[in-house]
């Protein structure tokens, strides 16, 4: 596969979010504003975790699991994305274990340090947000989780500039995608463009782009876009989606203040875990 | 209202780098015409079209849709009365799907969801895209994407219906199928193309556009009859009009 043909590969995998957002399933017709707030008081519980903590953490897995079942949301594109970004949560633990060598307790033989424990709770945390985060674009869609944002009083300017970030990605991986593809057929030899030539192409991608976004916003503008993102559905809370909010920040603030797998554990083995 | 639903006046424009596009325009438009804007690349076509729309303003002259003048303060009214598609279609469909696509004008108008709906299922209808709606228009072939974009406008219900080159890199079964839609549109059209015999089978008036100037207006078959004004206009006569090749009749 070519670069061009790689990114032609994400960017449909990027459109199928929004197609992922457009199913009927129990969870893509809850309220946005429901999801928001409670994709927003998960995150919260998640970071409010000491450093140490994991398997606290744990029952929290259950949020991002219900939303994967039942938005109906395969599980490939959303590990896919994280994978994508995992180097930075790598890269912000990795150190730990070397740091902190405070032994914390045993698994059998193996020595438990604190080190590792943080390690662990980060790359935890980091799947337990980016998943929940992912999971709430895959199932509310884009504009109506930024009809959400502007809901909430976020200000307009933010919401519209989210919006148009979303859009001109495509806007810009399209442009890219037939630069290389161009490059490629007139130099078999060396599909990867040189510096030289790269730079003189990303001139060119940026110039063709910024084009392109103009005449999009004028298309926009032609059809009475003023700034403010409106939904074809439009938001409209039911007891339901209360009930949805209510059920999970309840689950999270029980998550929060015992911790449900040493609780089982007593309860079944007779032992703390 | 006017019995001109479209007035240009001695409209000149020139574009920052100092390129003049437009040397005194001058045309009118009335209720239910379908006029064919022709003329060679950069004779104006499309910067014609850009004022009619309140994209750009003249430097002089004027432009007045409908009950309208268009300046920056009028743009919500010209815009609901003049509805353009434009030539490339992936500029104008960048809604998750085709119908939030065609409801993105609607809702923008502030109109209720039960007449958004009916409005977009009516364009969608009307240009035989209903099977479409749940598809995100960058999955769409050539011809489909061309008529989601005219279902987008369509669904803002707007008096005269404005095209920019409508029947690029269609395929001949698309363009004739585009060909018979638009034949069947009860609006006031204006068509700006290069593909002349498509002038032919939609419009009745032909405008042609030559270094920014109004080089001819009238019916399309007087025009399209004109060779030494087509010639100076670096256009030719459609195919159809045309000698045989083979007999040369």
């Amino acid at each position: 596969m070519t670069r061009a043909d790689g990114i032609t590969a994400a960017l449909s995998h990027l459109g199928r979010f929004d197609e992922l957002a457009g199913a009927n399933t129990p969870i893509a017709r809850v309220d946005p504003r429901a999801k928001l707030v409670t994709t927003a008081a998960f995150l919260v519980t998640v970071a409010s975790f000491g450093r140490l903590e994991v398997s606290a953490l744990l029952p929290l897995g259950a949020y991002p699991l219900v939303l994967l079942a039942l938005g109906d949301v395969p599980l490939g594109p959303i590990v896919w994305r994280m994978a994508l970004v995992s180097p930075f949560a790598v890269l912000v633990g990795a150190f730990e274990p070397f740091l902190d060598r405070q032994p914390l307790g045993s698994l059998g033989p193996i020595v438990v340090t604190a080190g590792w424990a943080s390690f662990a709770s980060i790359l935890l945390r980091f799947a337990l947000s980016v998943s929940a985060a992912l999971l709430l674009v895959a199932t509310t869609g884009l504009d109506a989780a930024a009809a959400a944002l502007a809901w909430f009083k976020v200000p307009k300017v933010l919401v519209v500039q989210l919006l148009f970030l979303y859009r001109y990605l495509f806007v810009l991986s399209e442009e890219v995608a037939r630069s290389l593809r161009a490059h490629a057929l007139r130099s078999p030899n060396h599909p990867s463009p040189r510096i030289r030539v790269a730079g003189s192409m990303l001139g060119q991608v940026l110039l063709r782009t910024l084009e392109r976004a103009q005449r999009i916003h004028v298309a926009m503008a032609c059809r009475g876009f003023a700034g403010q993102v409106r939904l074809r559905r439009p938001l409209r809370a039911r007891l339901s989606d209360i009930a949805f909010v209510a059920c999970w920040c309840t689950y999270f603030a029980l998550c929060r203040v015992s911790n449900l797998p040493r609780l089982l554990g007593t309860a079944v083995f007779g032992v703390a875990g | 209202m006017s019995h001109h639903l479209v007035r240009l006046e001695d409209v000149h424009f020139g574009y920052p780098d100092g390129t003049p596009a437009l040397r005194g325009v001058s045309f009118e438009l009335h209720h239910g015409e379908s006029v064919g804007l022709v003329g060679a690349n950069g004779a104006g076509k499309s910067t014609l079209l850009l004022h009619l729309a309140g994209v750009l303003f003249p430097s002089s002259g004027r432009v007045r849709v409908g009950d309208w003048p268009v300046t920056p303060e009028t743009l919500g009214h010209v815009r609901q009365t003049l509805g353009l598609v434009f030539q490339d279609p992936d500029d104008q469909l960048f809604m998750p799907t085709v119908a939030d696509d065609v409801a993105f004008g609607p809702l923008n108008l502030g109109l209720p969801a039960e007449e958004v709906s009916a409005r977009v299922g009516g364009a969608l209808e009307r240009v035989g895209a209903a099977g479409l709606s749940s598809r995100p228009p960058y999955r769409l072939s050539g011809g489909e994407k061309r008529a989601a974009a005219i279902a987008s406008v369509l669904a803002m219900a707007p008096d005269v219906l404005v095209m920019d080159e409508p029947s690029a890199g269609l395929d001949p079964a698309a363009r004739r199928r585009l060909i018979g839609l638009l034949r069947s549109f009860e609006h006031t059209k204006i068509v700006a193309t290069h593909d002349l015999d498509l002038v032919l089978d939609v419009c009745a008036r032909t405008v042609v556009l030559r270094e920014g100037r109004v080089a001819a207006d009238g019916p399309t078959a007087g025009i399209f009859g004109d060779s030494e004004l087509l010639e100076a206009c670096h256009l030719e006569k459609p195919l159809r009009l045309q000698g045989c090749p083979r007999c040369g009749g």
